[in-house]
């Protein structure tokens, strides 16, 4: 083992630890002898998962009142810091989530550490981490090392590695003191919205069907829809219709969107833009139907159709209806 | 209002990207251009400073050897006037240390307002402006899909994993935009004439008061121990349509029984 601690920023979807945080769970076990969580809200709620996925401690910061965490949560990891309240972890890691690249960013800024993104694999050297990124839509890895002589920050993008449980006792919970940070620490959540959705998550479907600039207008994503449906599967969709307007923002797959690795990824009428490619090339089978046969697409696809999107899909959706 | 929107200059995406095995930094040898990232924080800035009914905007970017084609395309769409600042210390600089030097160049103007993308399109880090307003001390709202400003302070929809939160921030504070968020429009011909005039201040890390040891290589704290290739996936079957490729699908997706 290479490293004395390791801390792990903590994010939940309601009652459950978010998938990230366990993923980086697992990956920091096998790196340090001590791996301890950072959150904020109550961590009394999740001791008991957390736990179960290797966590010693959880640092939490209490009911934020609506601040945004990357101040709240900074702020208050510092001040425990320099307060001699704990010792400074080896290395901290975040997900790469809109919360967690909030948290590095400041906290970067208070201990002044670089932050290392895009992080999806880590090795140790010494006491030091090194963390592996993707460039050039995934063609070149750049491993990275932290010589700052400080903890070193990563942010980590999710899949990177696989959550299990291994049979934890429940963490131990510690409050981390949020001292006040003036205006900087005034932006406040006034209300919060979901979107509505059916079927399985985007990021958790063994099948996932995406649609892109190539369905030609935004009712043709029905098209993506009722397939998706009639596999059991879940409807993405590439970052260009979703800056168009055709689709929410939580269909989206790729650098800035949702990290997939389905055992099937269907890509209809997307080209396959490096921005794209990094969220679904770790799928475990990949078909795509493009026009353009030079698409890119074609690069990393295991059945590659050179079609036209408005022709397969209807006949494709017609004979899985018939079978 | 006073807006500053900050602005990279990026290599054409088009162009296949490498990196330069002695720098270990991104080749810069053609013309750099606006990241359309970007484009949408300018529009937006452009639209906020209409609707308040005065004010201006101007950018701020870091690039090497003053360079301005990029600025030059946001400055016909709209922005008053810019910076630049440009050393060759700055090499090799990472998000930190780029934070740093924009935040120094955004502290001059004064803003009220200062607007970023979330992420460039050539880096992608995604932390740089959350840098800059933790280094002003100022609150800031990432991830904007929506911005509005009212009785001073901005009104902000900001993207979740599961929708969107409403936020609100009183200003000065800084915001970053999703990519769509608004319509970026085209720079018209007066637009581009005019462009050629607008006010660029050139600016180097010492006229920051800035020092050498903080930024690039020396200052990033970090080392690139490997750059190696990915290992590939290999390309499967291709076929052309003839009007029975989804029996194809079909069979494949019996193949790998997830039906």
């Amino acid at each position: 083992m290479g490293l004395d601690k390791i801390w792990v920023f903590g994010e939940a979807n309601g009652d459950a630890v978010a998938s990230i945080t366990l993923e980086m769970l697992a990956g920091a076990r096998d790196l340090a002898d001590t791996v301890e969580v950072f959150m904020a809200g109550d961590g009394d709620d999740y001791a008991e998962e957390l736990g179960e996925h290797g966590a010693d401690t959880v640092y939490s910061t209490g009911d934020l009142g609506g601040a945004l965490p990357g101040v709240a949560v900074a702020s208050a990891v510092a001040a425990a810091i320099e307060g001699g309240d704990v010792d400074a972890p080896d290395a901290f890691l975040l997900g790469t989530s809109q919360d967690g690249r909030d948290v590095a960013g400041r906290l970067a800024v208070k201990l002044d550490t670089p932050v290392i993104t895009n992080v999806v694999a880590l090795e140790a050297d010494g006491d030091h981490l090194i963390g592996s990124e993707p460039v050039f839509g995934g063609t070149t890895d750049v491993k990275t090392k932290n010589t700052s002589g400080k903890s070193g920050i990563f942010l980590v993008r999710p899949k990177s590695f696989e959550a299990g449980g291994v049979g934890g006792a429940e963490a131990d919970t510690e409050d981390l003191d949020v001292p006040d940070s003036g205006a900087a620490g005034a932006a406040r959540i006034t209300a919060t919205h979901a979107e509505e959705s059916d079927g399985p998550k985007l990021d958790e479907a063994s099948i996932v069907v995406s649609g892109g600039r190539g369905l030609g207008e935004s009712d043709a994503y029905a098209m993506i829809e009722t397939l998706a449906k009639s596999l059991g599967g879940a409807a993405g969709a590439s970052r260009a219709i979703v800056d168009a307007g055709w689709v929410p923002y939580s269909h989206q797959v790729g650098q800035t969107g949702k990290v997939v690795k389905p055992t099937v990824y269907l890509a209809c009428g997307i080209s396959g833009a490096t921005q794209h490619l990094v969220g679904m090339k770790g799928s475990k089978n990949i078909i795509a139907i493009n026009k353009d046969s030079e698409a890119p697409i074609f690069a990393v696809a295991d059945l590659g159709i050179v079609g036209d999107v408005h022709k397969v899909l209807p006949k494709l959706i017609e004979a899985l209806a018939n079978r | 209002m006073k807006v500053v929107v900050c602005v990279k200059q990026i290599p054409d995406p088009a162009d296949p990207g490498a990196l330069d095995p002695e720098t270990k930094t991104l080749k810069r040898d053609s013309k750099l251009i606006l990241d359309e990232s970007d484009s949408y924080g300018v529009e937006m800035a452009l639209q906020l400073v209409d609707a308040a009914g005065d004010g201006e905007v101007h950018l701020v970017s870091m690039a090497p050897n003053n360079e301005v084609s990029g600025l030059r395309t946001a400055l016909a769409m709209g922005a008053s006037s810019a910076t630049i600042v440009s050393d060759d210390a700055l090499q090799g600089s990472d998000a930190l240390g780029t934070a740093k030097v924009l935040a120094a160049a955004i502290a001059r103007q004064e803003p009220d307002l200062i607007l970023a993308a979330t992420e460039s399109s050539d880096g992608y880090t995604g932390t740089v402006p959350e840098m800059i307003a933790a280094l002003m001390d100022l609150p800031s709202v990432t991830f904007a899909k929506s911005v509005a400003i009212d009785g001073g302070a901005a009104k902000v929809h900001r993207q979740t994993e599961a929708g969107y939160d409403e936020v609100e921030c009183p200003l000065p504070a800084l915001v970053s935009v999703t990519a769509g968020v608004v319509e970026p429009r085209y720079p018209s011909f007066k637009g581009i004439m005019a462009a050629k005039s607008k006010p660029v201040d050139e600016l180097t890390i010492a006229d920051l008061g800035i020092d050498a040891g903080e930024v690039g290589w020396a200052g990033a704290g970090q080392e690139i121990v490997a750059i190696e290739e990915a290992p590939s996936r290999e390309a499967g079957e291709i076929i052309e349509d003839e009007g029975d490729a989804h029996e194809r699908i079909v069979a494949f997706l019996d193949e790998l029984k997830v039906l």
